[in-house]
């Protein structure tokens, strides 16, 4: 029998069924000059700065740059352009289509009520210069897409996984990553507590501390199939009554039928 | 040498005299004023923080990761643990999203239904704030005070969609049910007695000196500090600058009420404190508003799009048409059309934002959380030195920070 292939490039959920004949529609791109405010945007960004794409979406300017110029084209975004707020900034995994990692800017003026996206795309290792220094809300942003993608910043005062553990093996975004989390994520736990040479002592059937056996009555007890430590698991319904015939000191036993629901509060 | 047993502790390599006065503090993640799983790491001069080192992501769930392998619809009830104290307001950011990425416009009356229910939110999440951040301070009788009040207005949302805390109450085209019969005396109930109450949290706390003296010039925003750390919400208005989504860049029918945005020009948490119950105030102004348009307006409460949004159960279970659109609808999932939006609207705890990068698929290829708590846990790492250890619990809690959404 052949394996069922899959791809391992991006190992993201695809729904079962695609019509052949689909064509995905697209949301309007509307030209820079539709939009006074970001018309003369995009001429001050242009007279300074190599823009290779920019157009209206859902009313937010998208403006695509140069890789080079991140930290000059935010700097003039700020001080020149009155874009004050740095609201987002992460990356989007287009490894397995190009190669490469598009970021994102997401940026805000407050001023002037609108928002614009700034947009570059870079090779898979190709570092990236931090812009926590113009915007300070970057320090952690940044630090989530390293953590996230792996994307490389270079100039960061901090530059450590924030979500993650310290030590933690790959990146979790990445289309590549599956969502269950891949061979060294179900080892983590026990190489951290017990170190790797135990791996084989423990084992993979062992190494999930969340995994529930019902056959093992030593350490679960199922409810309504109870039975006395150690014993062999039954398929026989017990009712337990949970608190014992006597009461328990200042505890009223609580007998469903003599409760009263209130209809409204007292 | 002693011997290292249980009994007697093995001092070898324990130093309890110093030559400065300089000691790391570990604070978390188990702290019960962390309000969450919050770490930081404070280097203390004295009892002075020289520096702060803010550590988070012990709650780190994948919401990202999980969203890229889920139909929209089925993310929605994910949204209800980033900031579940207010979880309507994450469902409402959710589902603006994906409406302004297909385009959608939401009837009027289901409009009218979202903002009662998200300024609900937002006193049930003010009031929650006000309660531990008075009991992180030590004022215990406003913690149960306030918790009475927001059983009240959690009563109402339960009446609601059934749920206290994670409440899915706002689905993507509209919102699942029409208010229960006599929802809307008993909300009046509720906006009759809440100024009162107000009143009385503030007669607490107003003069109170324990209060005034934790609070007052304690945790100072500059209005510069709050634009380069991407501060927004009551922390952006707490240092003078007045910005507010629901004014700004209207959503819903926020451009058919009025209300004010208050704005503290103090810049510290005592400041904030006020914002926050005066908000609390215009919270209860709009709701009032709302309910005379909730009576006049058509009683659909879904958008009809039959290409992403099902039809309503009734027509489903009776036309043919309708349940095949339905099953597809579950199966397969909505497919939105290729493009990107970020939609940012204004949550109790500030602009909770939500990237979409859609490539017409039934799964986000990128969904992006962009959340207010995430920024105003970076800034301790400014706001935290030059304060006093016992101001690090002040300012944790005036600063409103929820984990489920920093760590997502």
């Amino acid at each position: 029998m052949m394996r069922k292939y899959t791809d391992k490039k991006n190992v993201q959920k695809k729904p079962y069924y695609t019509d052949r004949f689909w064509v995905a529609p697209q949301i309007p791109k509307f030209d820079v000059s539709s939009d006074e405010v970001f018309a003369s945007d995009t001429e001050a960004l242009k007279a300074n700065f190599e823009i290779k794409k920019a157009y209206i979406q859902r009313g937010q300017l998208v403006v695509y740059i140069n890789a080079g110029e991140n930290v000059e084209v935010l700097t003039y975004l700020r001080d020149k352009l009155q874009y004050n707020f740095l609201s987002e900034h992460s990356a989007i995994d287009w490894l397995a289509k190009s190669g490469e990692f598009e970021i994102f800017y997401q940026m805000l003026s407050t001023s002037k009520r609108k928002r614009m996206r700034i947009k570059f795309f870079i090779k898979e290792k190709e570092p990236i210069r931090s812009i926590s220094t113009i915007y300070k809300s970057a320090d952690w942003s940044e630090r989530e897409m390293y953590d996230m993608f792996g994307v490389i910043i270079t100039g960061h005062h901090y530059m450590k996984r924030i979500l993650m553990p310290e030590d933690w093996f790959g990146h979790p975004l990445r289309k590549t990553y599956p969502l269950q989390g891949d061979e060294e994520a179900s080892w983590y736990e026990i190489d951290k507590i017990f170190g790797k040479e135990y791996r084989d002592i423990i084992g993979p059937e062992n190494r999930d501390s969340s995994r529930i056996d019902e056959d093992d009555t030593y350490n679960f007890s199922r409810i309504h199939h109870e039975v006395s430590f150690g014993a062999k698991p039954s398929k026989e319904i017990v009712e337990t009554d949970y608190q014992e015939e006597g009461g328990v000191f200042l505890v009223k036993k609580l007998k469903k039928a003599d409760s009263k629901i209130l209809e409204e509060r007292p | 040498m002693q011997k290292v047993n249980k009994l007697q502790p093995f001092f070898e390599n324990l130093v309890f005299e110093r030559d400065d006065n300089t000691m790391i503090v570990n604070f978390g993640p188990q702290h019960p004023s962390a309000h969450g799983q919050l770490r930081l790491i404070l280097e203390l001069d004295g009892e002075m923080v020289t520096k702060a080192t803010p550590d988070v992501g012990y709650l780190h769930r994948g919401m990202e990761k999980m969203a890229e392998n889920m139909i929209y619809n089925e993310f929605l009830p994910t949204t209800d643990r980033m900031d579940y104290i207010a979880a309507s307001s994450n469902n409402y950011g959710f589902a603006l999203a994906v409406e302004t990425l297909i385009g959608l416009e939401v009837p009027r009356r289901a409009k009218t239904i979202r903002m009662m229910l998200l300024e609900l939110n937002r006193i049930v999440s003010h009031l929650f704030w006000l309660a531990t951040h008075a009991l992180d301070v030590g004022a215990m009788t406003i913690f149960l005070y306030a918790f009475r009040e927001r059983e009240y207005a959690m009563d109402l949302i339960e009446e609601y969609c059934g749920a206290r805390l994670t409440h899915s109450s706002v689905r993507i085209g509209g919102v699942p049910l029409d208010l229960p019969e006599n929802w809307i005396t008993n909300l009046s109930k509720f906006l009759d007695k809440m100024p009162a109450n107000l009143a009385d949290y503030e007669g607490l706390l107003d003069k109170n000196r324990i209060w005034k003296m934790r609070l007052e010039e304690v945790g100072k925003i500059t209005p510069e500090m709050a634009q380069t750390w991407g501060c927004s919400g009551p922390m952006l208005r707490g240092s003078g600058i007045a910005w507010d989504i629901r004014k700004e860049e209207p959503y819903e029918l926020y451009d058919e009420v009025e209300f004010d945005v208050p704005v503290s020009d103090t810049l510290d948490s005592y400041g904030r404190y006020k914002l926050h119950m005066e908000e609390m105030r215009q919270s209860v102004k709009i709701i009032r508003q709302v309910i005379p348009m909730y009576y006049k307006s058509e009683p659909q409460i879904m958008a009809h799009a039959p290409k992403y949004i099902s039809a309503p159960k009734e027509q489903i279970m009776t036309q043919n048409y309708s349940l095949m659109e339905h099953f597809v609808l579950v199966a397969q999932g909505m497919r939105p059309p290729v493009g990107e939006v970020y939609v940012a609207t204004e949550s109790p705890k500030g602009e909770l934002g939500f990237y979409i990068n859609s490539q017409g698929g039934a799964y986000p290829y990128r969904l992006k959380l962009r959340a207010p708590s995430f920024w105003h846990t970076s800034i301790l790492q400014e706001l935290l030195p030059g304060h006093y250890l016992a101001d690090v619990v002040t300012i944790i809690g005036n600063s409103n920070i929820v984990f489920g959404e920093i760590d997502r």
